[in-house]
């Protein structure tokens, strides 16, 4: 693959609802990465938009944030899903020698819509519609499956809930940063057991948005390229019954030829920090054995030993993670973002220090039916 | 149609909010796997469709092999009984989703004869003793009407017999 970087990020602050329309939110947040990677609009050689129509309240709502995104008079095309997509379609036309940049946008206002009934909508009304899952109820059995295989614990997950609410107190675009405890998780209102208030993402608004440019489009400017060293996605099968729900088997697929692009062997010792899509607690431990950072069933003592704490050797989630702030397909593009910010050293009270090698991760449809991985360096691929 | 009718507007930090609703009708074809399963529920029959290559038996029952994409057509007869995979007791209401009324548990349940798990609402039970494992069984409904809830649910497997 050829040297591609992020030359370019911006996110709105998260938050419920905002009073800015969707149009605004995708507005702000490309003029910012405009201004974070010292160019005009007209630099940009083409634009790739995400939108959720059922989220929007409109169909082929591409369209309503056209001028937003800087589409208008430009090649313009959208993705439906998690941002992690978008920007890896980004990247394959900015691989393509037609564009030499491309600029990713994506929004979501949760709140405007009714979150537990549009996810309904992703089952099949022929078949399993009718039972009434959302999110909530669907990953329950999920996190059952898991937890019952490995014998990971609740206050296992609610570690991961007391360190990632924790970690979006340093964040000043998280949506719900808090100080509480294992016992305050444990504490909180069952919705659907083992799932508790407290192990669940936040309903929120906000944007996000990056720049994509092939090497010889990379200015030097005021801020340190990041560069794409490996990327890929796998999708599992869409019915719940049909998976083994207690592993991650697409994501282990996607991070395997991720890891393989990247050249990296060992990924627990080898990237400084993650930012992974964990939209319930019990999803980060499922992700750190997919993503290899330990073995299967080993996530609860890795959570136990502080490893993936902000003092530990591999930090995961600094930002306070999706759990903190969960725009839905918002959230997979902030992990880049946040991955960006980082490698740039620019991350703030949230800053690893020394970050070399980021791993930023975005899943899509239920139960995380599609997996997307990033690894992301502060050097390129292959030297110039 | 309902659609897009403003049915109020609001204010919020000196900005306008209107709230809608968009209410879109729709005729799904059901395709050839789901009408034979419905037909077979019909006459309280649990029909799955074989993958000979990669032997499974999927249910409910699908055109496409997720594994080796071939096109699937050999109807296999399954058990009305099976095992629990996995399960959640719910506890928050949503009237317009939930067929039932919280709390209640939903589970996977995989049918004797079957490969794969199917989704469903599990009831007859005290939902404090439901464990991974359990033998249940599927309760049909007396009047079919060709839609997943013709399993009405599932129930332990051997018990309050006389409901189908």
């Amino acid at each position: 693959m050829d040297n591609v970087a992020i030359i370019g990020v911006a996110q709105t602050k998260y938050e419920k609802g905002k009073t800015k329309n969707y149009a605004e939110l995708v507005y702000e947040v490309s003029r910012m990465a405009l201004d974070d990677a010292g160019l005009e609009l007209a630099d940009i050689d083409n634009v790739v938009t995400t939108t959720n129509d059922f989220y929007d309240g409109r169909t082929i709502a591409c369209m309503a944030i056209a001028e937003a995104a800087g589409s208008y008079g430009r090649d313009a095309t959208n993705v439906e899903g998690d941002g992690t997509l978008s920007a890896f379609y980004g990247l394959m036309r900015t691989l393509s020698d037609v564009y030499g940049t491309t600029l990713v946008t994506t929004h979501c206002k949760v709140s405007e819509g009714a979150p537990r009934k549009i996810f309904n909508q992703m089952f099949d009304p022929i078949y399993d519609r009718r039972l009434g899952m959302d999110a909530i109820s669907s990953s329950a059995l999920q996190a059952r499956a898991y937890m019952d295989r490995y014998g990971i614990t609740q206050e296992q997950c609610a570690r991961v809930s007391v360190k990632n609410h924790g970690n979006a107190r340093n964040n000043p675009y998280a949506h719900v940063p808090l100080d509480i405890t294992v016992e305050d998780v444990m504490k909180s209102p069952v919705l659907a057991d083992p799932i508790k208030r407290l192990d669940v993402a936040p309903v929120s608004d906000g944007a996000c948005a990056i720049i994509l440019a092939k090497e010889d489009r990379v200015k030097n400017g005021r801020r340190k390229p990041v560069w794409v060293k490996g990327v890929a996605h796998c999708t599992d099968a869409y019915r719940l019954g049909e998976r083994d729900l207690s592993r991650a088997g697409a994501l282990e697929e996607a991070a395997r030829k991720a890891y393989a692009m990247a050249g990296v062997k060992d990924p627990s010792k080898e990237i400084d920090v993650a930012e992974v899509y964990d939209a319930f607690s019990y999803m980060e431990l499922l992700w750190y054995e997919g993503l290899g950072f330990c073995g299967a069933g080993e996530s609860g003592r890795l959570i136990d030993s502080g490893v993936t704490g902000m003092a530990g050797a591999l930090p995961v989630n600094p930002s306070g993670g999706v759990l903190s702030a969960h725009a839905v397909q918002v959230a997979g593009l902030a992990r880049i973002a946040e991955c960006v910010l980082q490698l740039r050293g620019e991350a703030g009270r949230r800053q690893v220090p020394g970050a070399k090698l980021a791993l930023a991760h975005g899943i899509t449809g239920i139960c995380a039916q599609t997996h997307c991985v990033w690894v992301l360096s502060d050097t390129p691929a292959k030297e110039v | 149609m309902d659609n897009e009718t403003i049915l109020e507007v609001r204010e919020k930090d000196g900005l306008l909010v209107h709230q809608g609703v968009i209410r879109v009708p729709y005729t799904w074809a059901a395709g050839e796997a789901a009408s034979q399963f419905y037909a077979g529920l019909a006459r309280k029959v649990i029909y799955g469709i074989r993958c000979t290559h990669c032997d499974m038996v999927f249910v409910p029952p699908k055109k496409t092999c997720h594994q080796c994409f071939a096109e699937l057509g050999e109807w296999v007869k399954v058990s009305s009984r099976g095992v629990l995979e996995t399960f959640t007791v719910v506890h928050y209401s949503e009237p317009e989703l939930h067929p039932v009324q919280a709390p209640f548990a939903y589970g996977i349940i995989k049918l004797d004869g079957a490969s794969t798990g199917m989704a469903h609402i599990i009831q007859g039970v005290d939902l404090d003793r439901l464990q991974a494992g359990m033998s249940l069984e599927a309760v049909f409904k007396e009047q079919p009407e060709g839609n997943y809830l013709d399993i009405t649910c599932f129930r332990p497997a051997g018990e309050a017999k006389g409901h189908g």
